[in-house]
C-alpha cells in the first residue's frame, strides 16, 4: 500500500471507531462498561503521548504523573474558580501541560539517560507538593465535584466522558502518526540513535527535543483533566501518582516504541488485564501483574508486540546509553 | 581586506584555543584551508586532532578565536547550522543511527541539511550510495555492516549533507591496506569534485598520497605546516612520533 491509501485506511478506521463509540454510548445501557473503557481509553491515550518523547525520542519520562496530575489540577482550579465547560478545561490542561513540557524539554539540555528520568521523578514530587498545599483545590485532603449537568446526546456524565478521552485518543494517535511519517520522526529516530552524530548532519536536535516534550505532555496534561470529573474528586496522591508513570512506559515498552500501534496494542492488552484484575482478584494485583509482564517482554520481546509481529521495526525499545 | 574573494580561504581558524580544566587541549591555533585543498592533519595521540575539528564543526566551542567558513563567523554556531552551512564530518569511531536502513541514514542529512522533494531526495541518497559502493547494502539495516562499510557509510552520510567541507576523522583506522587503497580513492575522488577535505589519518603512506597540505599537531600546538614531503622530512615532526 502506498502512502496515500495509508492515510485513507488509517482515517477510516478513526471514523469507525468514533462512531462504534458513540453507538455503544447510545445503545449500551449499564454503566459499568463505560467507566471501565475509560481507564483503559486513557491509558492508551498516555501511553500514545508517552511514546512520541520516550519511544521517539529515547528521552524516558518517568514524570507522566506530573503532566496528569497537571492536567486534573488544571481542570479543578479552572472548574472551582469558572465553571468552565469541560472541552475549556481540557484546552486549558493542554497549553499548561506543554509549558511543563517546555521546561522538561530544557532539562534535556543537560541531562539525559537515567538522569534524566530521574528528573522527572523529582519534578512530579515537587508538584505535588505543591498542590498539596495549594488550599484553593483542597490540599492534601483532596476535594469533592459536583458535575454539571450532562450534555446531549448523552444520558449519563461518564458516557460523555467515556466518548470525550476516545476523542483524545484519536488525537494523540493522529499526532504520533503524524510525526511518525514526517521529517520530525526521522531527525527524533536520528537523535535518539546518536545525538551528536544527528547534530551534525543537521538535525536540530534542541528544537526537536523541545517540540516532542510540549507535545507529549500537552496531551498527557490533556487526558488527565477529564479525571477530575469521571471520580468526582481529586486529590493530589491518587492524580500524581507514580502507576501512571510506569503503566504509561510499561504499555509502551510491551507494545513496542518504534510505531504509534504499539503504545495502543500495549494499553489496550494491559490495561484491559488490569480492569479484569481489579474486579476478579484486586486492584493490589495490577502491579503485580504489570511487573511481570513488562520482565516477562523484556527479556521475552525486547521490541515488544509490534517487534514480533513485524521484525521490520527492529527499533530499541527507548533509553539512551 | 577583500571579502568572498575568488581565492578567498574557504575556513579559516584564527587564534583558537580550547582547554579542558587544566589541561590546554589547542593553543592558539591559525589555520586557512583553501576553497577544493584536500588538506592532512596528522600529530601523535592526545595532539589535538579531533578536539580541533569538533571545533570546527561545532562539537566543541572554544574558549577564544574563531572559525570563519565562507567569510562568516560561524564560532558560536551549533553544529547542524554548520552542517546547513556545508560542513560535515565522519566519526573517529562510526556512529551510524543504527535503528534505521544504510539508505534512511541518508536521508537524514538529506531531509534536514539539503533540503529537497522526497523523491529526488530518494534519488540523490542512492546516487551517494552508488559511489561509495554501497549500492547493494541501501535497504541493510545499518547495525549489521561490516567495519569498512561503516566507514563508507560515515563517508556517505557526510556527504548526503551536501558539503563544501569534508571532514574524515581517521576514516581508515582499523582497516586492511586493500581497504584502506579503497576508502582513500573515494576521498580523492570526492576532493575532485570541488569539494574540499581535511583528513585526519595515522597511516602516513594515506596522507602522503592524499593530501596537497599537511599540518601536524603536537600537544595542541602546529609544529610543521606545509607539503607533505617537506613535514615528514621535518626533524620536530620525527621527534613528536618517534620520540626523542
Amino acid at each position: 500500500m502506498n502512502k496515500r491509501s495509508h492515510s485513507i485506511a488509517f482515517w477510516a478506521g478513526v471514523a469507525v471507531f468514533l462512531v462504534a463509540v458513540l453507538s455503544m454510548t447510545q445503545i449500551v445501557r449499564n454503566e459499568y462498561p463505560f467507566f471501565a473503557g475509560y481507564v483503559i481509553l486513557q491509558f492508551i491515550a498516555l501511553a500514545v503521548a508517552w511514546t512520541i518523547l520516550g519511544g521517539y525520542a529515547g528521552y524516558v519520562n518517568f514524570g507522566t504523573n506530573a503532566f496528569f496530575g497537571v492536567g486534573v489540577y488544571t481542570a479543578v482550579a479552572l472548574f472551582k474558580a469558572t465553571g468552565a465547560p469541560l472541552v475549556v478545561q481540557i484546552a486549558a490542561a493542554a497549553v499548561v501541560g506543554m509549558l511543563l513540557g517546555f521546561g522538561v524539554g530544557l532539562l534535556t539540555l543537560r541531562m539525559r539517560g537515567i538522569f534524566f528520568s530521574i528528573a522527572t521523578i523529582a519534578l512530579a514530587i515537587i508538584i505535588e507538593t505543591f498542590v498539596m498545599n495549594w488550599r484553593f483545590v483542597g490540599g492534601a485532603a483532596g476535594i469533592q465535584l459536583q458535575r454539571p449537568p450532562v450534555m446531549a446526546p448523552f444520558d449519563s456524565y461518564v458516557k460523555m466522558l467515556f466518548f470525550v478521552q476516545a476523542i483524545l485518543v484519536v488525537i494523540a494517535v493522529g499526532i504520533a502518526r503524524y510525526i511518525q511519517n514526517s521529517r520530525m520522526g526521522r531527525g527524533l529516530q536520528a537523535l535518539r540513535d546518536d545525538e551528536l552524530a544527528a547534530e551534525c548532519t543537521g538535525v536540530p536536535t534542541l528544537k526537536l527535543k523541545l517540540v516532542a516534550c510540549m507535545i507529549s505532555g500537552a496531551l498527557m496534561s490533556a487526558v488527565g483533566a477529564p479525571a477530575a470529573m469521571y471520580l468526582q474528586y481529586a486529590d493530589p496522591s491518587s492524580a500524581f501518582n507514580l502507576t501512571y508513570s510506569v503503566s504509561a512506559l510499561a504499555m509502551s515498552l510491551i507494545g513496542g516504541t518504534a510505531h504509534w500501534i504499539g503504545p495502543v496494542l500495549g494499553a489496550i492488552l494491559l490495561g484491559s488485564t488490569q480492569q479484569f484484575l481489579a474486579v476478579t482478584i484486586s486492584s493490589e494485583v495490577n502491579v503485580l501483574v504489570l511487573g511481570i509482564m513488562l520482565v516477562l517482554f523484556v527479556v521475552g520481546a525486547p521490541k515488544g508486540i509490534i517487534g514480533l509481529l513485524r521484525p521490520r521495526y527492529r527499533l530499541r525499545a527507548g533509553g539512551k546509553q | 581586506m577583500t571579502i568572498a574573494a575568488p581565492d578567498a580561504p574557504l575556513l579559516q581558524v584564527g587564534t583558537l584555543t580550547k582547554t579542558f580544566g587544566g589541561f590546554t587541549a589547542l593553543d592558539n591555533i591559525s589555520v586557512d584551508i583553501r576553497k577544493g585543498e584536500r588538506f592532512g592533519l596528522i600529530g601523535p595521540n592526545g595532539s589535538g586532532k579531533t578536539t580541533l575539528i569538533n571545533c570546527i564543526s561545532g562539537a566543541l566551542k572554544p574558549q577564544a578565536g574563531s572559525v570563519v567558513f565562507c567569510g562568516e563567523d560561524i564560532t558560536q554556531l551549533s553544529p547542524h547550522l554548520r552542517a546547513r552551512r556545508g560542513i560535515a564530518r565522519s566519526f573517529q569511531i562510526p556512529r551510524p543511527f543504527k535503528s534505521m536502513t544504510v539508505l534512511e541514514n541518508l536521508m537524514v542529512g538529506l531531509d534536514f541539511a539539503a533540503a529537497g522533494s522526497a523523491a529526488a531526495e530518494e534519488e540523490i541518497a542512492m546516487s551517494i550510495l552508488t559511489r561509495m559502493g554501497l549500492a547493494a547494502k541501501a535497504m541493510a539495516p545499518s547495525d549489521t555492516l561490516s567495519q569498512v562499510e561503516l566507514r563508507k557509510m560515515e563517508l556517505a552520510r557526510a556527504m548526503a549533507v551536501r558539503p563544501k567541507l569534508l571532514i574524515s576523522d581517521e576514516a581508515m583506522a582499523g582497516l586492511s591496506s586493500s581497504e584502506v587503497d579503497e576508502v582513500l580513492d573515494l576521498l580523492i575522488s570526492l576532493g575532485e569534485e570541488d569539494i574540499t577535505i581535511i583528513m585526519i589519518e595515522h597511516i602516513m603512506q594515506a596522507v602522503m598520497r592524499f593530501s596537497e597540505r599537511v599540518m601536524c599537531l603536537d600537544a595542541g600546538k602546529i609544529i610543521a605546516l606545509g607539503e607533505p614531503a617537506e613535514v615528514m622530512a621535518n626533524k620536530r615532526v620525527q621527534e613528536a612520533y618517534l620520540g626523542t
